[in-house]
């Protein structure tokens, strides 16, 4: 990780300690809460599609696992929630495999297609067979650490904001290292990447797994955060909506998934006002991102801070 | 080190390669040539594992290696370079070597992810190892250049690097001099000649620059057609009549 | 028992009809791009929803309506090819998916805009009873869905197999460049593809509304089932499509029917895998096509 990285993710360390405590609007809590942990699955999203460039339309599958197998294990099973979302993030882990073996053979509109069928699938068995139907199901236990139940929502902030930078030190620290390289090199040429003795198939499986452990772990944040969730939560459109905050904020780049997501998460605020418009607002954003800003914000604005300094050092 | 037998390929109608046999010796530096359509590239594919021939076999250090997957036979220590360049053009020229050290190392996701000492160490190591072979050839000061950005002979270089990265006991080079000037041209003789007396890598290097070929292989097959029509030194190459009329025609019809 | 299957079967095909001219749809703008659609769908609601503007809003005679709807919807077609595809022919394929699935977000929105998120309907093309076939009732607007799928289909093969027109598009997927060559306006071409392949969706539309009413959020679904009736049939090749959408609709039908109809949707699905997975050419494709699953 380079040092740049690292004074970043400071910074933000510091700002998630502090400013739970600087307000007391529970709104914004709750709006830090749901970025964070939409967070958390654009940056699987970020290394499934920008570094390995692989497609998925199906992430809400993998987070609707993780939200109701957590609740599930916890509500009926008694399983301490740590451990329920552990559960459940193996078990999307088998899910991502299962999936995997035949679909990352597939290419481009194939695969995508192919994620989304996925996801689809999954949103209708949640439907017909999930605890309680399209109604969904409540009562699911808090997060809680030793025993003690997190109601205060600042707590549960510092949590998934906590679990979220872990998670950005983990994927960076590995995507700087061996693995990113050769998730990168599977973008650039699988033909090369078989000559110099990859196992491309192994790679692929593996960060599909990645994306949906990371997916599994926000939705299980979810569940116990809203202590009720329903099927219409992990439908295509929030595939759709992950794949705008990856797009918008930059899929080359974590910080892109973790940018894009606080962006999106945040709209429906500025988006009062239009009330009929907001899916067509949502469909104008994401069309004009690719058409004008391809590469994302993330990496636009780091580009022109990087020239802005080598002008000045030139 | 390399055993070529019976090998037969059909694609449709065509056969591309036609019962060929030959052997490339350990830590020669030969060549196969042959004129457009004789089945080079076929025959690279094949013992690269890119293809698997209809008939034949293959062995590479006294294994059979006919039917092993590309990312196997590389493991085992067969290393290529392609004709049209396969680099990775995103990735920096430093960061396309690293990869070629992939198999020479062994920080897995998670190990990579958490930074376990053995990570941070390897990691040094393969940067070292990696420097120095942007050293060797000539491209250490372009290590953070994006490899896409290079001009045509030194991504041939890198694609030459990459592979040596690998540690490779055999070197193919497929047509490394295509496009390449009179004086770049001479340069790659002089390195892949390097490789083979310094590093002692055995090559075997398909070529359409004839001056390149005689001037630094020790042992020379030609194909024509799909079918091999001569082996041996190139001062005997350079003199069979079959390997002339391949290339010339006949020589009622030659100008 | 066989009035019950009867009833299940053409209800199947009339829906496996839409599903088919969705289906066709894709492979007429993959036959001249390589592109796939993932906004195909949008274009079947556009189709009902336009219909019933024109002809209940407006007020306007029938075959007015369906003319006006039809262009609208190559119209708005037009607008997309030029706004969007043309600027990004990056062949990056990524990106490719995801501006279809954008401008399928950016048509969602409009028609909930424009028409809220009520069903909609019109009257049949036609008054009369029912035919009633060994007890099973099937309304005169499904011989009107499977006649026009029909005509359609037939319209289409003649189109490119028959006229100059046709075969230079088909001629683009192959190979741009070459078609470039030898005079073919390639970027027409691919403009034309995509106002054909709406107009088709539209027509869909138009004549499925007063059998099962019209939402503006049924494209996705359709865009989904569409494609998996194409690849079924192997893409690119218009009568699997046709093969492929009945088959599903039929399949849906049935399971609905017999089973649990909160299944439905997963019967498409479950063949679209199925067909991805295990033959990605098709049914009729051949294996060589297999290979083209990867650019």
């Amino acid at each position: 990780m380079t040092k740049g990285h690292s004074i970043a993710l400071l910074i933000l360390a510091a700002m998630v300690c502090t400013l739970p405590n600087m307000t007391d609007d529970s709104y914004f809590i709750t709006l830090m809460i749901f970025s964070g942990i939409n967070a958390i699955v654009a940056i699987g999203l970020c290394i499934l599609m920008g570094s390995a460039g692989q497609v998925s339309l199906g992430q809400a599958g993998f987070y609707g696992i993780g939200a109701y197998a957590s609740s599930v294990l916890s509500q009926s099973f008694g399983l301490p929630v740590a451990a329920s979302m552990i559960c459940a993030a193996v078990i999307s882990a088998g899910a991502a495999v299962i999936l995997a073996v035949p679909a990352l053979r597939l290419k481009g509109h194939y695969l995508a297609v192919a994620t989304l069928g996925f996801g689809e699938i999954i949103h209708i068995i949640l439907n017909e067979f999930g605890p309680g139907g399209p109604s969904g199901f409540g009562d699911i236990p808090a997060l809680s650490a030793g025993g003690f139940a997190m109601t205060d929502p600042a707590h549960v902030a510092w949590v998934v904001w906590g679990i979220l930078l872990l998670l950005m030190v983990f994927s960076l620290n590995m995507l700087n290292a061996r693995p990113g390289r050769a998730l990168r090199a599977l973008h650039g040429s699988e033909t090369a990447c078989n000559a110099m003795g990859l196992n491309v198939v192994s790679l692929k499986i593996k960060v599909f797994v990645l994306s949906a452990v990371y997916a599994s772990i926000a939705g299980s944040l979810y569940a116990h955060y809203v202590s009720f969730i329903s099927p219409s939560s992990f439908s295509l459109f929030h595939s759709v909506l992950l794949l705008m905050m990856v797009v918008l904020g930059g899929i080359t780049t974590v910080w892109g998934g973790l940018v894009g997501a606080v962006i999106i998460t945040l709209l429906p605020e500025t988006l009062k006002a239009f009330q009929e418009l907001d899916v067509l607002v949502y469909g104008l954003i994401l069309t004009l991102s690719l058409l004008f800003l391809r590469r994302g914000i993330v990496p636009i604005v780091t580009g022109k801070i990087h020239s802005l300094l080598e002008r000045r050092n030139a | 080190m390399l055993d070529v037998r019976n090998i037969t390929k059909v694609f449709g109608g065509v056969r591309a390669l036609d019962d060929v046999s030959f052997s490339v010796a350990d830590k020669s530096l030969s060549a196969l040539i042959g004129p457009n359509g004789a089945g080079k590239t076929t025959m690279m594919n094949i013992i690269s594992g890119m293809l698997f021939p209809d008939q034949g076999s293959i062995s590479f250090k006294g294994a059979v290696i006919t039917g092993l997957s590309s990312a196997s036979i590389a493991r085992m220590g067969l290393s290529r370079t392609f004709q049209h360049i396969e680099l990775f053009g995103e990735m920096t020229v430093l960061e396309n070597i690293l990869v070629g050290r992939y198999i020479k190392s062994r920080s897995g996701f998670l190990a990579a992810g958490l930074r376990l000492p053995f990570v941070r160490s390897e990691e040094k190591e393969n940067c070292a190892k990696s420097l120095e072979i942007l050293a060797s050839i000539g491209l250490e000061g372009k290590k953070d250049e994006l490899a896409s950005n290079l001009p045509l002979g030194e991504q041939r270089m890198l694609e030459i690097g990459r592979a040596l990265a690998t540690e490779p006991s055999l070197l193919l080079l497929d047509e490394p001099a295509a496009g390449l000037n009179i004086r770049e041209t001479r340069d790659l003789g002089k390195m892949i000649v390097r490789l083979n007396t310094e590093r002692e890598i055995t090559i075997l290097l398909v070529e359409h620059d004839m001056d390149l070929v005689m001037r630094i292989s020790t042992a020379i097959t030609v194909l024509n057609f799909g079918q091999k029509i001569a082996s041996g030194k190139p001062a005997d190459i350079q003199r069979n009549r079959d390997v002339i009329t391949a290339y010339l025609g006949e020589e009622d019809t030659a100008c | 028992m066989l009035t019950v299957f009867l009833q299940f079967l053409f209800s199947g095909l009339t829906v496996g009809s839409v599903y088919a001219l969705v289906g066709m749809g894709f492979n007429i703008i993959y036959n001249a791009t390589s592109i796939i659609n993932l906004a195909q769908g949008e274009f079947v609601v556009i189709g009902g929803l336009l219909m019933w503007f024109f002809l209940e809003s407006c007020k306007l005679p029938f075959l007015v309506a369906v003319a006006l709807t039809i262009l609208s919807a190559g119209l708005v077609a037009l607008i997309m090819e030029r706004l969007t595809i043309r600027p990004l022919k990056t062949h990056d394929l990524l990106v490719m998916i995801m501006v279809t699935i954008a401008v399928s977000i950016v048509m969602r929105g409009l028609l909930m805009f424009k028409f809220g998120k009520d069903p909609y309907s019109f009257a049949a093309f036609t008054e009369g009873d029912p035919l009633v076939i060994c007890g099973a009732v099937i309304p005169l607007q499904t011989l009107w869905v499977l006649g026009i799928t029909g005509t359609c289909i037939l319209a289409l093969y003649a189109f490119f197999n028959l006229t100059m027109a046709g075969k230079a598009m088909r001629a683009c997927s192959f190979d741009p460049i070459a078609a470039s060559l030898v005079g073919i306006p390639v970027s027409r071409m691919i403009m034309f593809s995509f106002i054909l392949s709406a107009m088709v969706g539209a027509v869909g539309g138009i004549a499925i509304t007063p059998i099962s009413l019209m939402e503006y959020d049924k494209g996705p679904m359709l865009a989904v089932k569409g494609f998996c009736a194409a690849i079924m049939g192997g893409l690119g090749r218009g009568r699997g499509a046709v093969v492929g959408g009945l088959t599903i609709g039929i399949l849906e039908s049935m399971t609905a029917g017999y089973l649990h109809s909160g299944l439905k949707d997963a019967v498409a699905l479950l063949i679209l895998l199925a067909v991805l997975f295990f033959r990605p050419a098709g049914l009729f494709g051949s294996a060589s096509m297999q290979r083209l699953k990867g650019h």
